[in-house]
């Protein structure tokens, strides 16, 4: 029974675990604060084409989860808003939040047409800055809420500013506004962010355009990306044919990433369907070290069948460019034929690895354990902060649901 | 049925410009609702204000709002007062899809008005039936995610049956050795904390233990289960509200592993075997035929499992498992021999951690494939394998080896539940018998309402993730107790107070119902005539979409109001060649990837109606008569892929809506009517792109089959 000062739940992290945890707890009965830090929920799923082992689309549960949240009055969503401060005990912890000007009226009626005629671009985080988009928009087709925001990085040109202020429904006088919160629990979700792959060097992230890492593959790939959902290289715009996945690409690795992400494999065997259902000539290598496809057995084994996918063990030690062709050549010693293999290709998806969030960006209260690798662990003794998702260990979407399911009762009851 | 009904039609965001309203409310005034209004902004504080006191004023029983899409502007429109609302879609459905000042697009803005003011003639507010709840859970099974499940319960108040079949608690875990690393503990493994579980079992007072205990039967439905659990001779009675199933695992059967020794030799073990023998003996290693102390073993990874001869999957834990007992062999001896043979080593995630860990105490790894296991005479075996990587036979000498095989769900060949359902006793199995939901996004999308599986029954898992998954279920089951007792449904549709009316004068037995049903939510009694169970209802309307007789019925959403949509649609006369299609599409994804067309400017046919499910397992096909002699042209069923891979999360509504729809077809071919004017496709929410070509292509091929003859 909570017998705590404060019965509300706040949930920092408006991705697939924490709006999991929010939805989980208003439904255990709960007042529940969602906080997200950027315009609006969904997190990086959002970003995906499709989920493994369906491939289905991320938006439809989204959908399902919204409505959820939609319709219960216990839930109240605080978008642009991040949590500056903690302090308290356990059933008792008051939250300093502030949350950012989103520079467009408040229930705005028409998310849309007000803004169509601006010509002011600005890069697309949501797309990873594989292409721009308006200086004032809604940020994707799923955003929830689904409302337009103004890009800040826009006014720092002063004729983008006067275009964007001369628009019916923004009003760039808005200040950031801070609010106190108390909760009697808090649920912290606040994600990962992919490894930054121009870190390994010798894959030439930074150097080569067609070599990219695998959150942008899932862009690439989806209907709403910045090319629409075709496969093509982003330095010329010629159909990939032929691609090459190079797995713990900073994972599993000493000089980088120690750990395993755990999603990785599944994630690349996935896009290796996204790569043959697109051309049916397509061919894909995937050079790995394990492939762990732990509970999606059956999905490796039909790739397996597939003679355009071959599977080389090993990690390539560098990547080359055909300067007549503009074609990547992959080296690699084959584990299990002992040769080297230089593989040509259009395109190198590198299987980057999670970093948590938690791993830069600390929940602002004192006294709470990360591991070496900055995951939050759960201490229940020392405090009713409850790491969810991949804020914990690294973990798939089915995990972290899981996971988060099961937070909400642990924050409900503390 | 609402009598009094309102319509008010928004004509902002361009909806004013695009249409002549004037007209609109002229097709409003068709079915004569007591009022009928415009503003140009309904969803702003004034707009709301003229329909709160247009419904006070003329006792409004249901109210269309012509305005945004249904999925927009829910919080303005959800506080509205005792009324049903119908949402219908001009700015998405019409204006921001279709030519403005067109004179198609005005016939589709009248059409929206007038379909939605049909549906609410037959459309009432449901009211909510509370269910007297007994806050009792019970959990099957006393294992790491049993008791995790019970605890969690019992820490909200919920009282709980823990029903453990061997003589004490603990499950599995209790015999190993060791348990794995928490987080990244890895100096020493720790011992298991199973006894710290079972200590915190006992001093629960909300929680009852029942070792020693089976589930013989278990009645009813979630908030009225009557359960029956049999304690030795004894027979204990409880009525209980939600289940957790946590009956854990059993080894593959190592007897069928005979190709890699099992059974040639006693020093040729499993590793459940070892994980017992280096318990019995503390930490000394014994081999099995002699006693001696062993100085060398070898393990073999996916032992029958990743094996189509066997178990086709990975059990997700061998990997680990065997790191950990390789390591109790360098802790028995340092000196002592270490040998992994494996595909892949799965160490994910901080797992990786300890495989780096046994590597550096020395532990041989061989990627390959066990060629054979022999005894070697009468001790010990002989094991010649082929190693991939440096592609050549090694013959290896150990004094024992362990076969890392897998797991198999508990239920697969055991009862457990034992429900007296209509459609079986247990959960319905998925792929290799685990009743798992197998959707990402809602692991516990059960289709057993209120029965939540836990655990390596539900997919092998770690004890880690045992202890989430228990944790996780109970979620759930006191989630079920809490929502049905107020009347509301589970997921996906929490808090739908809506229920199934079954006129069951007018039923002919026909079973269909009963055997439809994805939860197995509608029993029968002798004569077929179905026992329907609400709190077992996921309010998807499959049984109102089998049923020929039509008397299945929610308060706001029932064969009659659709009916009314369809007949409400105007059609014009075969001269004019304005065809008309109504689209039945799932709300969820179809209606969804409509709304992104429209807010990425798509243009869609203007002859398309489209008509809202709850879900395509709902389709009566009594519709398509209704459509065929109303002059409907065509008829397109939008719902989520099916099969193998269905993403339907009402298991599978499009299925069902497919095999309906290709027995109209036999229908319509046998009437001589083209059964091409029925499509269904398989749309997902990320669609929305390819909406334009699906209508124009049907609308195509309607063209060349002409008129619906029926037409006026």
């Amino acid at each position: 029974m909570n017998t705590s000062s404060h019965s509300s739940v706040l949930v920092v992290g408006g991705g697939m675990a924490g709006v999991t945890a929010a939805v989980e707890s208003a439904e255990l009965g709960r007042e529940v604060f969602l906080l997200e830090k950027t315009p609006s929920l969904g997190g990086r799923v959002s970003g995906m084409r499709h989920y493994f082992p369906k491939l289905c689309p991320p938006y439809c549960g989204l959908e399902i989860n919204y409505r959820r949240i939609k319709e219960n009055p216990r839930i109240t969503t605080l978008t642009s808003a991040e949590v500056t401060h903690i302090e308290g005990t356990a059933g008792d912890y008051k939250v300093t939040v502030k949350i950012a000007p989103r520079f467009v009226k408040e229930n705005l009626c028409d998310p849309i047409t007000p803004f169509a005629e601006l010509d002011a671009t600005v890069k697309d985080p949501f797309n990873y800055g594989m292409c721009n988009k308006k200086a004032v928009q809604v940020p994707h087709e799923l955003a929830f809420p689904y409302a337009p925001v103004v890009d800040p990085t826009a006014l720092n040109d002063a004729t983008t500013k006067a275009a964007i202020e001369s628009l019916p429904g923004v009003d760039l006088k808005q200040e950031p506004k801070e609010m106190t919160l108390k909760v009697g629990s808090i649920i912290w979700a606040t994600g990962w962010a992919p490894y930054d792959a121009g870190k390994v060097s010798y894959l030439k992230y930074d150097q080569y355009p067609d070599v990219i890492a695998n959150v942008e593959m899932e862009r690439l790939a989806a209907t709403n990306g910045p090319t629409g959902g075709k496969l093509v290289r982003p330095s010329d715009g010629r159909e990939t044919k032929r691609v090459a996945f190079v797995q713990c690409a900073g994972s599993r690795d000493d000089n980088h990433l120690p750990y395993c992400s755990a999603v990785c494999c599944m994630a690349s065997l996935k896009q290796a369907t996204y790569v043959r259902e697109a051309y049916e000539d397509a061919e894909v290598w995937v050079f790995y070290i394990d492939i762990r496809a732990n509970r999606y057995e059956s999905f490796y084994r039909r790739l397996q069948d597939d003679e355009k996918i071959h599977f080389v063990k090993g990690k390539p030690g560098n990547i080359e460019q055909d300067a007549s062709t503009g074609d990547l050549i992959v080296l690699c010693e084959d584990g299990e034929g002992g040769s080297i293999s230089r593989v040509a290709v259009d395109l190198v998806v590198l299987a980057t690895g999670m970093v948590p969030e938690t791993a830069v960006n600390k929940v602002p209260f004192d006294g709470l354990t990360y591991d070496e690798f900055g995951f939050l662990v759960a201490d229940p003794q020392k405090a009713a902060i409850f790491p969810a998702g991949c804020v914990k260990r690294p973990q798939d979407v089915a995990a972290s649901v899981q996971d988060a399911t099961g937070t909400s009762l642990k924050a409900t009851r503390s | 049925m609402a009598e009094k009904v309102g319509c008010f039609i928004c004509t902002g965001c361009s909806i004013g410009d695009a249409l002549d309203v004037d007209k609109l409310i002229e097709a409003a005034n068709e079915t004569s609702p007591a009022v009928v209004k415009t503003h140009p902004a309904l969803c702003q504080d004034e707009g709301l204000a003229i329909i709160n006191s247009e419904i006070e004023s003329n006792a409004l029983e249901a109210i269309s709002i012509a305005a945004c899409s249904g999925r927009d502007k829910t919080a303005a429109f959800s506080a509205l007062p005792n009324v049903f609302v119908e949402r219908a879609s001009l700015r998405e459905g019409v204006v921001w899809t279709h030519e403005a000042g067109d004179e198609d697009t005005q016939m589709l803005g009248e059409d929206v008005v007038r379909m939605s003011l049909g549906k609410l003639k037959f459309a009432s507010l449901p009211q909510a039936q509370p269910v007297e709840v007994n806050n009792r859970v019970m959990v099957i099974g006393g294992g790491v995610s049993g008791m995790s499940a019970a605890l969690g319960a019992a820490s909200v108040g919920k009282k709980v049956l823990l029903v453990e079949k061997e003589a004490t608690l603990g499950g599995f875990a209790q015999h190993l050795h060791k348990i794995y690393p928490k987080d990244l503990a890895l100096e020493a493994y720790p011992e298991p904390d199973v006894a710290g579980l079972i200590d915190q079992v006992g001093a629960e007072d909300n929680i009852t233990v029942y070792t020693g205990a089976e589930v013989g039967r278990i009645e009813g439905a979630p908030a009225q289960f009557d359960v029956t659990i049999n304690q030795g001779a004894e027979k204990i009675n409880s009525l209980i509200d939600s289940v957790v199933l946590a009956a854990g695992w059993q080894p593959y059967d190592a007897t069928k592993l005979e190709h890699l020794g099992y059974g040639k030799s006693p020093d040729v073990v499993t590793n459940v075997d070892f994980e017992k023998l280096v318990k019995e003996n503390d930490g000394q290693i014994k081999r099995p035929s002699d006693g001696k102390s062993v100085e060398s073993v070898l393990f073999v990874q996916c032992a029958g499992s990743r094996d189509d001869d066997h178990l086709p999957y990975c059990s997700n834990v061998c990997c680990a498992a065997s790191l950990k007992q390789a390591s109790y062999v360098k802790e028995h001896n340092p000196e002592a021999a270490a040998y992994i043979v494996y595909k892949d080593i799965r160490a994910t995630g901080h797992y990786e951690e300890v495989y780096k860990r046994v590597q550096q105490l020395g532990t041989v790894f061989i990627k390959g494939e066990i060629e054979s296991i022999e005894p070697n005479g009468d001790k010990g075996a002989v094991i010649e394998a082929t190693d991939t990587l440096m592609n050549e036979q090694v013959f290896i000498e150990a004094d024992m080896v362990v076969l890392a095989t897998g797991m198999v769900p508990t239920t697969l060949d055991t009862d457990v539940l034992n429900l007296t359902y209509r459609l079986g006793p247990e959960l319905p199995e998925r792929e290799y018998g685990f009743p798992n939901s197998h959707f990402v996004c809602f692991p516990y999308e059960t289709q057993r309402t209120g029965i939540y599986a836990a655990g390596a029954v539900r997919m092998p898992m770690d004890l880690a993730s045992c202890v989430d998954d228990g944790t996780g279920a109970a979620t759930k089951a006191v989630q079920a107790i809490d929502l049905i007792s107020e009347g509301k449904a589970t997921l996906p549709r929490v808090g739908d107070f809506s229920i199934p009316d079954f006129a069951l004068q007018r039923c002919t037995q026909c079973k269909r119902c009963t055997e439809e049903c994805p939860f197995g939510a509608l029993d029968e009694d002798e004569k077929g005539t179905p026992k329907p169970n609400p709190t077992r209802c996921r309010r998807c309307g499959v049984c109102m979409g089998a049923c020929p007789e039509r008397i299945v019925t929610f308060d706001n959403y029932n064969v009659q109001m659709l009916s009314q949509a369809v007949k409400s649609v105007f059609v014009p006369d075969e001269f004019e060649e304005k065809p008309r299609v109504l689209a039945f599409a799932c709300e969820n994804d179809a209606v969804a990837a409509m709304d992104m067309a429209a807010h990425n400017g798509l243009k869609l046919n203007p002859f398309v109606r489209i008509i809202p499910m709850r879900c395509l397992g709902s389709f009566n096909i009594v519709w398509v008569a209704d459509a065929l002699s109303n002059g409907i042209d065509g008829i397109m069923l939008m719902g989520c892929k099916f099969g193998d891979d269905y993403q339907c999360h009402f298991i599978k509504g499009s299925e069902l809506a497919n095999t309906r729809m290709g027995n109209v077809q036999d229908t319509l071919d046998r009437l001589m009517l083209e059964s091409e004017r029925l499509r269904l496709e398989q749309v997902s929410i990320t669609d929305y792109d390819k909406l334009p070509k699906i209508f124009d292509d049907f609308l195509e091929k309607l063209d060349e089959l002409g008129p619906n003859p029926y037409k006026e």
